[in-house]
């Protein structure tokens, strides 16, 4: 896949990261302000998606990228899956908020809710990221 | 608050309807994105900024690849011709609408006016949301701890979809 400009290249470059810590930020404060693991996780994919279409990438490293990617969406609901089951296999029932609710208001609070934004935030950037490589690649076989 | 609303929906339906009559498929799709983005006004304007936020992120990245995959193949639409199915189409269409109406206005009548008293579930979760689950945004308490259940359901769908996507376009086996 080709780049684009060197403008383009710069900026995405200087942007990416602020996007990419912006996402983490709305990940990880889900509890507190709006936002959560869907809106973070799009962000996240949104700061991969920028750089792969500005700065253009070739296809061996792109399937490289794939295969991690992926992976990442497994590790992702598996988490969450194992969050899910802790509940049950205490001898309670599914999804038991096991953890201590916290000081309200603080960043350490409302038990398994910010381990499960965690979870479903790696879900959701690593499942978009791998949609839009594998449309990518794809492109690029029929050509042939 | 209320003609904010009804404006934001009149434009919406034109974009909608310039997005359905214009031939260019590039101009098309950029109505849609009015459609889109409307929708997020109308959530801000509702104060649901979790879902606004979803939304114009969602919204920003269809776009592009919209846009790129039109970049990439034509930009005219293709003509279908017409034929007398069309009419008939349009009939079932219309029908099929009058009952939908009809069985949505007899829904409406049983719901709580529009700003009005909140149902006995709602209350409950507004009212002990903080206390039972120590989050402080209430839809996240919501979504992660009440009603958790919708939450692993959506998250199990979106990686399936990601799997059935991978499957069917796989390098491999494509050979012919």
């Amino acid at each position: 896949m080709k780049g684009m400009t060197e403008i383009v290249k710069t900026v995405s470059k200087l942007l990416a990261g602020l996007i990419f810590f912006y996402g983490i930020y709305i990940v990880l404060f889900g509890h507190l302000t709006p936002g959560g693991g869907f809106a973070g996780g799009v962000i996240i994919s949104g700061a991969f998606i920028l750089l792969i279409v500005a700065n253009g990438i070739d296809e061996e490293k792109l399937r490289g990228e794939k295969e991690k990617a992926v992976s990442l969406a497994s590790l992702g609901i598996f988490l969450f899956w194992i969050i899910s089951i802790i509940g049950l296999c205490m001898g309670t029932f599914f999804f038991l908020n096991f953890l201590g609710k916290g000081r309200p208001l603080n960043i350490f609070s409302g038990g398994t809710i910010p381990l499960c934004n965690i979870a479903i935030g790696i879900e959701v950037s690593a499942a978009l990221c791998s949609i839009v490589i594998a449309f990518i690649l794809v492109k690029k076989g029929d050509k042939k | 608050m209320f003609v904010i609303l009804v404006l934001l929906m009149i434009l919406m339906i034109a974009g909608a309807v310039v997005a359905i009559q214009s031939k260019d498929l590039l101009s098309a799709v950029i109505s849609m994105g009015i459609v889109g983005f409307g929708l997020t006004l109308v959530f801000l304007v509702l104060q649901a900024p979790d879902l606004a936020i979803v939304q114009i992120v969602v919204e920003t990245l269809t776009l592009i690849i919209l846009i790129a995959a039109i970049l990439k193949t034509t930009m005219k639409e293709s003509k279908a011709e017409k034929s007398a199915v069309v009419i008939y189409s349009a009939a079932a269409t219309v029908i099929l609408l009058i009952i939908l109406l009809s069985v949505f206005g007899n829904t409406f009548k049983d719901l709580p006016d529009w700003g009005c008293e909140n149902l006995r579930m709602s209350k409950y979760y507004i009212e002990q949301g903080l206390e039972k689950t120590g989050a402080e945004n209430l839809v996240d308490a919501v979504i992660l701890d009440f009603r958790a259940y919708d939450t692993l359901g959506e998250a199990t769908v979106l990686f399936t979809a990601v799997m059935g996507i991978l499957a069917v376009l796989r390098s491999k086996g494509r050979k012919k």
